[in-house]
């Protein structure tokens, strides 16, 4: 029976389960820290924030709505993201190896983050430069790779992100070894590890608009994605335009990439692994594939970050933590051995 | 009613010609087969005729309009392509697969609708896998995903299909089916291009063929007067030699040099 496709579950079914699952993970991280939340403050808090009424009256509120809520709200969103990145680089890159930051975003990211903190500014500002250092590295990607003709357009576009990317995690390299090593290399350090250790509200204001833009193409072609996982002849002949939506995608991507990158740092794995997972339980169909991949995404760096911040005192990076659960999960999939993905 | 029409064609790749000076026309009904050895450039002609590559010169018409003025959907309505049966990366449905051919009768934003999946299956039903409309594409046998390759293309709805040796990977049987399938489509009023290495193939489903050797036309004409054990032997270096059936049915034989059966050993 090895041929019927995908797992015995419809998948609109498994996408409702997992929306529930995403859903009960997110009640439930809400409660859970060292200052512990009950039910029904969570109730009370949010049915006063839906009045209207921000101005929290209590502690309880006030660990709610300033801390708790911004912080898995942003896990949410940056798992989200990231997985959707990564769904639609596979697609496009027809290579299930890749991941959001293959074009350099989260390097390019680093290194404008990098530069920020050496030259001591503020929070925003480094969030800032993060997202510009992002989306300038994939710009020069790009044009790097439309500048080399007479070869696969996927392979230059990869192997020209991995070459810039090398290029700019040099320049990190030289940030290091100038900043100053008890102030701006822990907070450099830190920062190319992920963390969302101190998001506020604030925060999510730029990056939530951000990623809604870099989603609605994906939402709207989301059909045609199947048609670029074919290859650029086969698109074509089925009469798209593979050169136009590639640039439309990439750009998505990247958008949505680097804008989370911007405030919660490189955080990889995520965008590696679970659209993999996502594509086991759903199949390869964008149409299904997009939210299984955004919703598992999420839950999965909630539940990461949910760790990050109880495991112990100080808080766990968590580019650590994703590469810990990531691999061996990664090296599971590979040993299980699908043929093909 | 769709026609194409090439004139004084030239094509390759970048810095790299393959061919050059081909003529050829496909009309509402017909059937052109496209014969020639092995890196003879049919491959490179199908490409450039669908657009797929740039011409190097000469011109490409569908209805008399230059493929450069139409855009990749406008080309897509009226010609469907089946590339040579091919590995797929991730595991799509067959059923999926086909419905990709849909994918230009929709609108830009449009996902495919009930007749878009009706119509997908009507096109494996018509090649006898409809059974294989759940299955994986990457986990049927190559022949199979050749038929699935074909059915893509009749969802296309294009007036003209372009076929990459569709019966290189198909057991005996399925060779037949998909002949037969060519037979029926283009009876309907379908115009067929194809390429294949056996000329019994040419013999049983065209109504012109062309002979390519080395980027430019060998020949070019009616099977019957096209065909013949000179041009044969001469383009594939072989020897051929073309006999009749009984009932009139002309098949193709390559004559093999017979090995000396002397089993005594060497003498010398």
């Amino acid at each position: 029976m090895g041929g019927r496709a995908h797992t015995a579950l419809n998948p609109g079914i498994a996408l409702g389960l997992l929306a529930l699952a995403v859903a009960a993970l997110a009640f439930g991280a809400v409660l859970v820290g060292p200052y512990p939340v009950a039910p029904a403050d969570l109730v009370s808090a949010t049915s006063r924030l839906i009045s209207g009424d921000t101005t929290p009256q209590t502690q309880v509120e006030t660990v709610l709505l300033s801390i708790r809520l911004p912080r898995v709200a942003t896990a949410l969103i940056v798992g989200a993201a990231l997985s959707a990145a990564g769904a639609v680089y596979q697609g496009l890159f027809r290579n299930p190896l890749v991941s959001p930051d293959i074009l350099g975003v989260s390097t390019g990211a680093g290194l404008g983050a990098a530069l920020g903190i050496f030259l001591s500014l503020p929070v925003i500002a480094i969030q800032g430069f993060a997202f510009v250092g992002g989306a300038i590295t994939v710009t020069l990607v790009y044009l790097v790779a439309t500048a080399v003709r007479n070869h696969e357009p996927t392979l230059v576009l990869v192997l020209s992100g991995v070459v810039l990317g090398a290029l700019a995690s040099a320049c990190i390299s030289l940030l290091k070894i100038l900043a100053d090593p008890y102030d701006q290399l822990p907070a450099i350090t830190f920062w190319l590890l992920g963390s969302l250790a101190g998001i506020q509200a604030g925060d999510l204001a730029g990056t939530l608009p951000a990623v809604i833009i870099g989603l609605v193409p994906l939402v709207l072609l989301r059909w045609r994605m199947n048609l670029m996982a074919l290859g650029d002849e086969e698109a074509a002949a089925l009469g798209v335009d593979p050169r136009r939506l590639r640039l439309l995608f990439v750009a998505a991507a990247t958008l949505m990439t680097a804008s989370v990158v911007a405030i919660s740092g490189v955080i990889g794995w995520v965008g590696l692994v679970m659209p993999h997972i996502a594509r086991l339980v759903v199949g390869p169909n964008f149409h299904r594939l997009l939210p299984a991949a955004m919703l598992m995404g999420a839950g999965y760096l909630l539940i990461v970050d949910t760790i990050a911040r109880t495991l112990s005192e100080t808080e766990t990076p968590l580019g650590v933590l994703t590469a810990f659960v990531g691999a061996p999960v990664f090296i599971w999939l590979l040993a299980t051995g699908r043929r093909s993905w | 009613m769709t026609t194409l029409t090439a004139r004084q064609l030239g094509f390759g790749y970048p810095r790299q010609p393959v061919g050059r000076d081909v003529d050829l026309d496909v009309a509402p009904g017909e059937v052109l087969c496209l014969l020639g050895p092995n890196g003879s450039g049919k491959t490179t002609l199908f490409k450039t005729l669908l657009g797929l590559l740039a011409r190097q010169g000469g011109s490409i018409a569908l209805d008399g309009e230059d493929i450069g003025a139409l855009s990749r959907s406008e080309i897509a309505r009226r010609v469907a392509y089946v590339p040579q049966a091919h590995e797929s990366v991730f595991p799509y449905t067959v059923h999926d697969m086909v419905l990709m051919g849909r994918t230009v009768h929709q609108g830009l934003f449009s996902s495919p609708r009930q007749d878009d999946a009706g119509r997908a299956q009507e096109a494996l039903d018509q090649l006898g896998i409809g059974d294989l409309a759940s299955r994986e594409f990457t986990r049927i046998s190559g022949g199979q995903r050749q038929l699935a390759l074909i059915a893509r293309a009749l969802a296309q709805d294009a007036p003209i299909i372009v076929m990459d040796e569709p019966t290189a990977s198909l057991d005996f049987g399925n060779q037949v089916r998909v002949l037969q399938q060519v037979n029926r489509l283009s009876a309907a009023g379908l115009g067929i291009v194809l390429s294949t290495h056996n000329p019994d193939h040419a013999l049983a489903c065209a109504s012109r063929v062309l002979v390519l050797a080395d980027g430019t036309l060998r020949a070019a004409g009616s099977p019957e007067s096209v065909l013949t054990g000179e041009l044969l032997s001469s383009v594939y270096e072989v020897d051929v030699r073309l006999e009749r059936l009984s009932h009139g049915q002309p098949v193709c034989v390559p004559l093999l040099e017979t090995p000396a059966k002397d089993r005594s050993g060497p003498t010398g």
